[in-house]
């Protein structure tokens, strides 16, 4: 940055005091505006009830409210995930003074119907309104366990304000967290993260605090450091990160400057991938209006606080999940990891020192600095804290986007929030943790989702993608794909990944063809350990999870395809994989 | 092809000026650049080799190492078949079949007459909807194998209609 006069500062400054005051100014004026509809309708137009046309829904919710003379009196809003995807188009009905009503599978001639038989009757009658028993079948309860278990904190308002409404994101205390932050000391911030417990949403759940006192212990190098964002979502079925850069791109910026302040970060990256237009969009946006209200750039808010932010586009690699490969991608260079230490807080993009947070975690940052560190660690299990958001997708009635308080059990999260089985059949397995992760057997729906209960059973918490499987699924193809997935998206660079990625689906298909033996698995258990063990970066050390996790709880799958699974299992399978630990320690 | 070449390397020079102050912006070029061309031309690589002064081989590399990027035109009509795991377990590979079979190429593949390009993609991001296939942007959700004959011919009419 260039060096400024004393004199110029105080302008600067004085100029962020005003902006400040404007910004305030903003909400109150939305609240203002706001006051005088009588009725909202709530549209989402995320990602999936946007595939499902909720773009000309909206126009037939519009266009039927002028027809009706009622544009001035009822706010049609385009909002982010609703979180119930597998029912979308959802519209979400609320007349002041009435219980919301939330429609499913609205097409555009149903939003007709329900401006003319909900929504006029409504604001033009009094008493109760009866719509049609077609209107009645299209209602879907908001008592619904789905709805009622969740607890919404990065979720919020999603699905309850126009994200590209920096006033109404204003009006429901935006960038106070901010706000309250710059009036402290960057080590009292850094205390209250540190207190709360939040941890990495990404997967590795690293305590945020202990990483930002980390990076705020390292000095600037040539008077940089950096915040990165990493929203290369890559783990296939899962959409969080879009759904909450899309719905909440001014909650993750607030989260990352609150970040950049405590650490003494210079300036922030956005790394998000490039099959997300919608969080590009939105995230471009915010990034806009927070510079044209002062909220990025210099002497924010009147304080000695300096911040800029930019975003970099993924390409398609799922390596670039991990920080070291995310770093690499955004210097413009091919995604490859590179061994820790030195970690990026002391050496990271571009040789700086960086600290690199997970979308989800960057949202939660602003709504703990209003509340503070008791309100969120009350939320949680002694050592996982807060809520988490899951997808929730595959074979469950209810597929979407959730928010749950963390140590929620896997039966609560299939059955009461899921629904259950789409299909109706008895369920089998959930998988968490996408292609890092492994499945969670019906014999286990009474365990907690945490972080550490999770990997005690040979899975991950990961980004958040749970995928629920019926009894026709075959665990055996599941694994296969999985392990597919991540040898195609190795980078190269180590051979275990590399080498053993490939030798192990080969081995897996041999069995899924019906031509494996004993001896098979048990090269597979070896391969997978060695991969483990010295594997460079968090890709290729969880690759075989999928595939070793299946084998532990449903051998019976693999015994079934293999030529000699009748017979009874030698010992050998324990000491080879014995001998093979010994020969792998570092 | 000679004004092709020329017209290709004009305009990414003019994509570049923007790109050649900040660091580390090649793969925000190429991103711009394959939105300009449908792919990134050996002739623009060239233009940012020259600008951004990057070795060809490593251009090279950055491009051949992301899936996102391409190399060789794609057909007219881009047929995006997801084969994320929710779709995937809702028989996305039984679609994939079905559309490899209706248009006689592989996935990764243009048809002969430039027409289609099928490509599979993991995680569009509406698992709600699966299986999903996204063709030039529109979405379509819950499809079957007896679909894919279907969108194939409600293209090749839009595709007639538009003269192509």
């Amino acid at each position: 940055m260039v060096e400024l006069s004393q004199e110029q500062i105080e302008k600067l400054k004085a100029l962020g005091r005003t902006q400040k005051e404007n910004l305030i100014k903003l909400g109150e004026e939305f609240k203002e505006k706001v006051k005088n509809y009588k009725a909202s309708i709530y549209t989402c137009n995320a990602t999936s009830c946007h595939s499902g046309g909720a773009a000309s829904v909206l126009d037939a919710f519009r266009e039927s409210l002028t027809a009706a003379g009622l544009e001035a009196d009822v706010r049609v809003v385009c909002t982010g995930c609703m979180g119930l995807c597998a029912s979308g188009p959802l519209a979400r009905v609320e007349i002041k003074g009435k219980k919301a009503v939330l429609y499913q599978h609205v097409t555009p001639d149903m939003a007709r119907v329900i401006v003319s038989e909900h929504v006029v009757p409504a604001l033009k009658t009094e008493g109760e309104v009866k719509t049609s028993d077609y209107l009645k079948k299209q209602e879907l309860s908001l008592d619904l366990p789905f709805f009622t278990k969740q607890r919404k904190i990065v979720l919020r308002l999603l699905g309850h304000s126009d994200p590209e409404d920096l006033g109404e994101y204003i009006a429901n205390g935006g960038y106070q967290g901010l706000m309250k932050a710059l009036t402290m000391k960057p080590e009292e911030v850094l205390e209250i993260i540190k207190k709360s417990g939040l941890r990495g949403r990404g997967g590795g759940g690293f305590p945020t605090g202990t990483k930002w006192e980390m990076l705020s212990k390292s000095p600037l190098v040539d008077g940089e450091k950096f915040m990165i964002c990493n929203g290369d979502e890559g783990d296939p079925g899962a959409y969080m990160d879009s759904c909450i850069l899309g719905g909440g791109s001014h909650a993750v910026l607030e989260g990352m400057m609150i970040g950049a302040y405590a650490t003494g970060a210079t300036s922030g990256w956005f790394y998000i991938r490039a099959e997300y237009p919608l969080a590009i969009q939105r995230m471009e946006l915010a990034i806009k209006q927070a510079k044209r209200y002062g909220i990025l750039g210099r002497n924010i808010f009147g304080t000695d606080f300096n911040f800029m932010a930019d975003i970099r586009y993924g390409a398609g690699a799922f390596v670039c999940g991990e920080e070291t490969a995310l770093m690499s991608s955004v210097e413009g260079k091919r995604g490859t990891p590179r061994p820790r230490p030195p970690f990026p807080t002391q050496k990271g993009l571009f040789d700086k020192p960086t600290a690199i947070n997970n979308v989800e975690t960057l949202a939660n940052v602003g709504p703990i600095m209003v509340n503070g560190p008791e309100w969120f660690s009350e939320v949680g299990t002694a050592t996982s804290k807060g809520t988490k958001v899951f997808a929730i997708t595959g074979k469950v009635k209810h597929s979407g986007l959730v928010e749950v308080p963390m140590g929620t059990t896997v039966g609560e999260m299939v059955n009461d929030i899921g629904g259950g089985t789409s299909s109706g059949k008895p369920f089998k397995a959930v998988q968490t943790g996408g292609p890092s992760g492994g499945v969670i057997p019906a014999s286990e729906l009474h365990m907690p989702l945490c972080y550490e209960e999770l990997k005690k059973i040979g899975s991950m918490m990961g980004s958040g993608g749970m995928i629920v499987m019926d009894q026709d699924d075959s665990m055996v193809e599941i694994a296969k794909f999985y392990l597919g997935f991540t040898v195609d998206e190795s980078c190269g660079k180590c051979a275990p990944c590399r080498i053993g990625g490939y030798q192990m689906l080969q081995l897996m298909k041999k069995i899924a063809d019906g031509k494996g033996t004993k001896a098979d698995v048990a090269k597979i258990k070896e391969i997978g350990n060695a991969m483990k063990k010295a594997s460079l970066c968090g890709l290729g050390q969880t690759a075989p999870n999928p595939v070793l996790s299946t084998m532990k709880f449903f051998k019976n799958e693999y015994d079934a395809l293999l030529i000699d699974g009748n017979e009874p299992d030698e010992e050998n399978t324990e000491k080879q994989v014995k001998a093979c630990n010994i020969n792998t320690k570092k | 092809m000679a004004e092709d070449k020329t017209k290709i390397q004009e305009d990414t020079r003019k994509i570049l000026v923007k790109w050649k102050t900040k660091r580390g912006s090649l793969i925000m070029a190429l991103h711009e650049i394959q939105g300009a061309f449908g792919y990134v031309p050996w002739d623009a690589m060239e233009v940012v080799a020259e600008e951004l002064k990057i070795p060809m081989a490593q251009i090279y590399s950055v491009l051949t190492f992301y899936n996102y990027f391409k190399l060789t035109a794609p057909g007219k009509v881009v047929i995006s078949i997801c084969d994320g795991t929710a779709c995937h377990i809702k028989g996305g590979q039984s679609v994939i079949e079905a559309f490899e079979k209706e248009l006689g190429v592989p996935a990764g593949t243009t048809t002969e007459d430039g027409l289609f390009y099928i490509q599979i993609v993991r995680c569009l991001g509406c698992c709600g909807l699966a299986p999903v296939v996204v063709v030039n942007g529109k979405t379509y959700g819950r499809v079957t194998p007896l679909d894919a004959p279907k969108i194939v011919a409600e293209w090749r009419e839009t595709m007639a209609k538009e003269g192509v």
